[in-house]
């Protein structure tokens, strides 16, 4: 399978999401912003960092660069994109998600562990998980607090387009376990078509038992299935 | 403009001082030049208190590579790969502005360790504050601790350890020091040693403004009331910039286009220009007309003195300004060839074709002033209170306060703003005696801890300066790293004041005993005085950053206990030593007295056998017995596991205060299946170490037996509490 991690000055998670996927014999190429042309990829991943500083707003500036372009384009066609912390918010600011990112309902940024439910594992981000699995990824965000209309909200719902929401240990969905303030505790979103999908949790970070854990792996395997 | 007494004042330099310059130049200097030397000639920059009692300390060793006097510290952890390392302080900036401040301390830092050709890979801070009811205390740590999250999250460095600690000593004068570390293959170091004449000196990286400027002598000079009116001179940071500028050193450092690169960090374009001419023996021109500004009609002064962040001087190799141009274009980074090296010796500035100041780099750099200041010793304090005398107090009443108090609380508040993850190599996040940092695609990994004891150093600053060096080896230990080299950061208050400069000379007698006896030498370091307010000194607080490695990440050890029925072993002896203990200052705000005796034979002793014992894997869990002694150490190993412990209470000492409260040095908890105790019994009785068995592994609870239990859970709630009521 043939993956292209886009790299934007600022991006700082682009390292670590290429090794999980050359980890998994994805053949990966690093495409920097100023691109026109995309690789033929299979996957197009946005990684986590602060695209540009995310000085204007985050993700802002890297929805507008050459290769979003491109990759709206392709999006538009089926190919998979993966949108992780940084990626999602540039994956909103495109439009090609809906909703947006606000901060952190304590205001703070938060860097620590949680833990998620796969809410929805038919579809080809997840289809190794388990229904209603628990999951222990890492955040790292300043803006993670998923907000929408209610109309969009509704059609999340209705139509099981949350593959992850924040929970606890025992997979109970609650407002103590949501950290940063997202709407029905959700932690990632599917386009309709589902070949988009956008997460704050790093699941790169949870790849390995010695760092962390393996809940990551799954992730990437789903791609490969 | 006329060079009268009181710009000299202003500059910070003394009268007999700028005789000196006079005698120096053998003229009058004009105003550029005077602000060159006093940029060059203060405590911050020249060292010139500090360096006579420096070079006393260790700074050899098997795996040195590079020691003081370079951007960063360099060792060498086998296989081609070096760690690159130095803490740095950033006091006086974040008392003025906290958050800008500690994020320009972590991005200077930052700069030290990747101009050396390493890839950063981990961040520590040292952060004291003053008393939580002083009013400026919650805002300066709500901006320090944003300011190097901001710095360290933006540019993607993880932040893996630090200490955060509550004085009123910091109550007019905080302290925020960064440590970086950094990775690099050997035989790929960067120096700022230039060699060559006429070779191009290359200005990379964001423009200069007006910001900074006197910074570094704003850092050598006690605060007044009017402080809030250097505000200016606080550097705003860039952590998109720097991360920019680091990717662009870094690709730039692939091949051989680079003879010397100095970042601009302290006294900006003035120190790095110098300390590159002044390494290399040689001259250095300068066509001011040519440095990116930020704003218009900067005057060279300006430019000069500026402290603007994420900016470096390269000397470059012939032919090879195309090439390297074209990487910092791609970066978006500024790019400007604005002198050359020659062979005069000389500092050269030029505005236009005019000269606008010329001063011999030697008067600069070597020929600087140099104090040998007067000092007192600090006497070893008695011992005074009788302990049957205080009121009574429970033990577990005592423990829970301690665990509520701020110094001793869960520090997550400010850990959770930090993230620790990114580059997916953090083995052991902070909370643990030490962090672990996987070498990247390797078995091997780090292990990194920063440690200060400033009421230890205050009572006894020669014992003091011992133990924190003891404390880092310790901590290291602890996750079965072997201790390799330090970096320190001497914070301590203005050296004129011979009490102030006994501290230092005392407790860099202590860290130089101790560093020698381990073997464990200073790589870098930085030194900070001046910490104080009209006329109140701090407390001396040198902070120790220790590096040790692990061989394989898989042998890494931390504190939290395993299994149900291991046993917890104690290993050195507990004599009971409460002077200067947390229980004294906590239960009865009791702060005379000495600090604990430190033995360097059995420190060294007990940390090999107990390294040998985690490396041979007889060891489940190990931890550090330090600031609130015994119980403090248990309570650790049970509020963030999933187990309790059943405490045996002392055979022999009367009090068990004393027992389970005081601050013997060179102890440790470890751990053990009831399989390996007799073995590990004997190891240690072979070794000649005291060891004794004082608790079991049980589900849930935390118990003293005969005293008090309570479920490990409310343990952890009440050493939760603090941050968040706060």
């Amino acid at each position: 399978m043939n993956s292209s991690v886009i790299v934007f000055p600022g991006s700082n998670c682009d390292r670590d999401i290429a090794g999980a996927l050359e980890n998994l014999q994805f053949r990966n190429t690093m495409v920097w912003h100023k691109e026109t042309v995309l690789p033929k990829s299979d996957l197009i991943v946005i990684p986590g960092g602060f695209s540009y500083g995310d000085y204007l707003r985050s993700g802002a500036i890297a929805a507008k660069s050459n290769i979003l372009k491109e990759v709206i384009k392709v999006a538009n066609d089926g190919c998979l994109v993966l949108g992780i912390c940084n990626g999602f918010q540039i994956l909103t600011e495109t439009g090609l998600l809906k909703g947006a990112l606000l901060k952190n309902k304590n205001l703070k940024f938060l860097g620590k562990d949680i833990y998620v439910k796969a809410m929805n594992t038919d579809n080809k981000f997840c289809n190794k998980y388990k229904h209603a699995q628990v999951l222990k990824f890492n955040i790292a965000h300043n803006e993670g607090n998923y907000f929408t209309n209610p109309d969009h909200l509704k059609e999340l719902e209705d139509k099981n387009l949350i593959p992850f929401k924040y929970c606890d240990e025992k997979g109970n969905i609650n407002e103590e376990n949501n950290p940063n303030g997202s709407l029905n505790n959700i932690a990632g979103i599917l386009n309709d078509k589902k070949n988009i999908l956008g997460m704050m949790p790093h699941p790169e970070r949870m790849i390995d038992q010695i760092i962390s854990n393996n809940d990551g792996v799954n992730l990437f395997a789903s791609l490969l299935n | 403009m006329k060079i009268t007494n009181t710009i000299v004042e202003k500059h910070g330099l003394k009268p007999e001082e700028y005789s000196k310059i006079k005698e120096l130049l053998k003229r009058e200097p004009n105003f550029l030049e005077l602000g060159i030397f006093s940029a060059m000639w203060n405590e911050h920059c020249s060292y010139k208190s500090s360096r006579i009692h420096l070079k006393n300390l260790p700074t050899k060793g098997k795996q040195v590579i590079q020691g003081p006097g370079e951007n960063a510290g360099i060792i060498d952890i086998g296989d081609d790969d070096a760690i690159v390392f130095k803490i740095e302080s950033h006091n006086h900036p974040s008392y003025i502005e906290p958050y800008q401040g500690a994020a320009t301390g972590v991005g200077g830092i930052l700069r030290d360790v990747f101009t050396m050709g390493a890839r950063p890979i981990a961040l520590l801070n040292s952060i004291h504050f003053g008393s939580p009811e002083h009013p400026k205390t919650k805002t300066l740590l709500n901006g320090v601790v944003s300011g190097i999250g901001g710095y360290g999250n933006c540019i993607g460095i993880p932040t893996v350890a630090g200490e955060t600690k509550f004085d009123s000593t910091y109550n007019e004068n905080i302290l925020v020091n960064a440590m970086a570390v950094g990775c690099v293959d050997k035989n790929k170091i960067f120096y700022s040693k230039a060699k060559g004449t006429n070779k191009s000196v290359v200005y990379v990286g964001s423009k200069t403004g007006r910001d900074g400027i006197h910074g570094a002598s704003m850092a050598s000079a006690e605060f007044d009331e009017n402080s809030e009116d250097k505000k200016p001179t606080v550097q705003v940071g860039d952590p998109f910039a720097e991360k920019l500028l680091m990717e662009a050193c870094l690709e730039l450092m692939k091949d051989n286009s680079i003879i010397s690169i100095q970042d601009m960090g302290a006294a900006g374009l003035t120190s790095s220009s110098v300390e590159m001419a002044s390494k290399g023996d040689l001259g250095i021109e300068l066509q001011l007309n040519k440095v990116p500004c930020r704003e218009e009609g900067m005057t060279p002064y300006e430019m000069m003195l500026s402290e603007s962040q994420e900016r470096m001087l390269i000397v470059l190799e012939d032919k090879k300004e195309k090439d390297a141009k074209k990487i910092f274009e791609k970066w978006d980074l500024d790019f400007a060839v604005i002198g050359k090296t020659t062979n005069t010796n000389n500092l050269t500035l030029k505005f236009e074709s005019e000269t606008v100041g010329e001063i011999p780099i030697d008067a600069l750099a070597s020929k600087a002033p140099l104090y040998d200041r007067k000092w007192t010793k600090t006497k070893l304090p008695e011992k005074k209170i009788n302990i049957k005398d205080l009121k009574k107090i429970k033990l577990e009443d005592a423990l829970l306060k301690i665990l509520y108090s701020p110094n001793q609380s869960n520090k997550s508040w400010v850990t959770e703003q930090f993230d620790q993850m990114v580059m997916t190599d953090t083995a052991q996040r902070s909370g643990a005696d030490a962090a672990i940092i996987r070498i990247h695609k390797k078995e091997k990994a780090i292990a990194v801890t920063v440690d200060s004891s400033a009421n230890y150093c205050k009572a006894h600053p020669l014992t003091g300066g011992k133990q924190i060096v003891c404390e880092s080896w310790r901590n290291l230990i602890a996750v079965g790293a072997k201790p390799i080299a330090i970096t320190n950061c001497l914070n301590f208050g203005n050296p004129e004041n011979p009490k102030v400069m006994g501290q230092f000379a005392e407790c860099l007698i202590g860290l130089k005993e101790a560093c020698e006896f381990l073997d464990f030498p200073v790589v870098s370091g930085n030194v900070s005085f001046y910490n104080g307010t009209n006329k109140k000194n701090i407390d001396p607080t040198p902070v120790v950053g220790g590096v040790g490695l692990i061989q394989n990440t898989k042998n890494k050890i931390n504190h939290l206990l395993k299994k149900e029925g291991n046993i917890i072993l104690q290993i050195g002896k507990t004599f009971g030593h409460l002077y200067q203990s947390v229980f004294f200052k906590e239960i009865y705000s009791i702060t005379e007295g000495p600090p604990p005796d430190v033995n360097l034979p059995n420190e060294k002793n007990n940390g090999m056998s107990v390294l040998k014992l985690i490396s041979d894997k007889m060891i489940a869990s190990a931890h550090d017995i330090s600031a609130g002694g015994l119980i403090l150490a248990l309570a650790e190993m049970s509020m963030s596991s999933e187990y309790g412990l059943k405490i045996e209470k002392p055979q022999k000492l009367s009090n068990i205060m004393e027992f389970y409260f005081g601050e013997d040095q060179g102890r440790y908890l470890v751990e053990i299946e009831p399989k390996n105790l007799q073995n590990v019994i004997k190891i240690l009785n072979k070794n000649n170490i005291f060891s004794e068995a004082i608790a079991v592994v049980q589900k849930d609870y935390f118990e003293v037996l005969d005293e008090f239990k309570i479920n490990t859970k409310d343990l952890y709630k009440t050493n939760n509490k603090w941050y968040n009521n706060y």
